[in-house]
């Protein structure tokens, strides 16, 4: 498994790009665990996020997971193509299948590339 | 916990890049690569399933017919060789211990197919059941595979690698028959069955010649669109057909008419001299179908997009302190109809097809309606 290693990501299979705004997304690993995704359900512009908590939903055919906020800060974008087209999620995870951008104000536990990959195959 | 058993196609399947599941003690494939497209494409074309985690079961022997009428609640003597029968074995108190397919191959030689997670208590319960008759049991699942190649393009397919001298039996085949074939060179019991809601046949070979068959299929299938297909996608054709699944629609609490399979439990069955044939269950069935129901299978069509999932309640409307009115047994968004479906238990007061209920969906409601079983039809 190859994981871009300019992202954190957290022990929920989300992961997180620095910026201003901070961009949010899943794994591969949870992509590819759901199977094809066919429904999104993601916070709204504006709303607050607090680190660690559930913030919305990402369903396939075979199971549901939810989604928590790697972040604490305010939703200034969704992926609304994402949101149309849920299996972009699936085929990039990492780069047009993102979730949300969010004004960042704290952060919750963080993990490497490396950190990441040794716990998803503990 | 012991080690999964490995299916004999345990190679093609890592050859091909499947994702691999623990399903009933067994290592399967889940998806090759796309549930939806392995979906999609058994609804279109054709799939290629390994079920060789089913359970086979011989029955064989001069009363191996009247053992099983004993045994199980179907009429199996009446049933004529080369027919098949969708059947259930339950307990004394009528709850459903698995629902099984039973094969007549020959008058005195039976094959009853299992659940893999039913395997061991079925066979035990019916080697206690027939121990009285002249009939043995030969518990072949190890050694047998089970491949089933499911869709509108099967037909073609299957018949395409079958023998010429049986070519013309395998093409006449009705659903719920089988014939021994030769299909890709390989003997087979070839029977159109299957649990997708779409024509399709599965073929029961020796476990070492599985690898051989289901690499002649795949070369054969490409060019109709045949895709090797995982349990996921098996789950979702089932559930779009309405097929109760073990485990969830049916368990040791549920009798046959619960899941609305009374048709099944054949209390009509009778011994030579015309009187009723004792069969373990008998009494607590003949009450059950005599008794007003409790609760009644029904299918859910979402109306929202979330989807219900297997053990979530049933409420009577969306609107706060509804009341429980059922337990949904399976449910996902269906890939053919881009929307929700649930299959659940309910108050028979609520069971009324254009009912309109809700599912408690992680802490929300979700609208639901009453429909009919099943979500889906194949189109003749």
């Amino acid at each position: 498994m190859t994981l871009p290693t300019h992202l954190h990501y957290t022990v929920e299979h989300e992961w997180l790009e620095d910026g201003s705004p901070a961009t949010v997304g899943i794994t591969s690993t949870a992509a590819d665990a759901l199977g094809d995704i066919v429904y999104l359900e993601l916070p709204a512009v504006g709303e607050e996020l607090t680190a660690g908590s559930v913030v919305g939903e990402i369903e396939s055919t075979k199971s549901v997971s939810e989604l928590f906020s790697p972040v604490t800060g305010t939703v200034v974008e969704v992926n609304q193509a994402a949101v149309d087209d849920p299996s972009v999620v699936n085929s990039d995870p990492f780069g047009a299948g993102w979730l949300l951008k969010v004004d960042v104000t704290g952060t919750g536990p963080l993990l490497t590339a490396d950190e990441y990959a040794a716990q998803s195959e503990a | 916990m012991t080690e999964d058993v490995r299916s004999p196609l345990h190679d093609e399947h890592v050859a091909l890049g499947a994702a691999l599941t623990s399903f009933a003690g067994w290592q399967m494939p889940l998806r090759y690569t796309s549930d939806i497209a392995e979906h999609t494409a058994v609804r279109t074309a054709a799939g290629l399933f390994d079920l060789s985690h089913m359970g086979e079961l011989e029955v064989t022997g001069p009363q191996a017919a009247a053992a099983l009428d004993a045994a199980l609640v179907g009429n199996l003597s009446a049933l004529a060789p080369g027919r098949a029968r969708y059947t259930m074995i339950v307990a004394e108190d009528g709850g459903v211990i698995d629902d099984l397919v039973v094969y007549r191959l020959a008058d005195e030689r039976f094959v009853v197919v299992a659940n893999a997670s039913n395997v061991a208590v079925v066979r035990d319960a019916l080697e206690h059941r027939i121990a009285p008759f002249d009939a043995t049991l030969d518990d072949a699942s190890l050694r047998t595979a089970l491949v089933a190649v499911q869709g509108p393009r099967a037909e073609a397919i299957v018949t395409s690698l079958t023998d010429p001298g049986h070519v013309d039996a395998v093409a006449a085949l009705k659903y719920y028959t089988a014939t021994q074939a030769t299909v890709a060179g390989i003997d087979a019991l070839v029977a159109r069955t299957g649990y997708t809601g779409e024509d399709g046949f599965e073929l029961f070979v020796d476990a070492d010649q599985a690898p051989a068959l289901w690499r002649a299929l795949l070369a054969a299938g490409q060019p109709h669109g045949l895709v090797p297909a995982g349990l996921s996608a098996r789950d979702s054709l089932r559930l779009e057909a309405g097929m109760p699944l073990y485990g969830n629609e049916l368990d040791r609490t549920t009798t046959p008419h619960d899941a609305g399979l009374g048709r099944v439990v054949k209390l009509d069955k009778v011994d030579d001299d015309g009187s009723p044939l004792p069969f373990v269950g008998r009494a607590a069935l003949e009450a059950r179908a005599a008794a007003e129901p409790t609760r009644t299978l029904v299918g859910l069509e979402g109306l929202g997009r979330r989807a219900a999932r297997h053990g979530y309640p049933v409420l009577a409307s969306a609107e706060d302190g509804a009341a429980v009115v059922g337990t949904v047994t399976s449910g996902a968004p269906s890939p053919t109809l881009g929307h929700p479906v649930a299959m659940a238990y309910v108050d028979p007061a609520h069971a009324e097809p254009g009912t309109e209920l809700a599912v408690d969906v992680r802490g929300r409601p979700e609208p639901v309606r009453v429909v009919a079983l099943p979500f889906y039809r194949r189109p003749r």
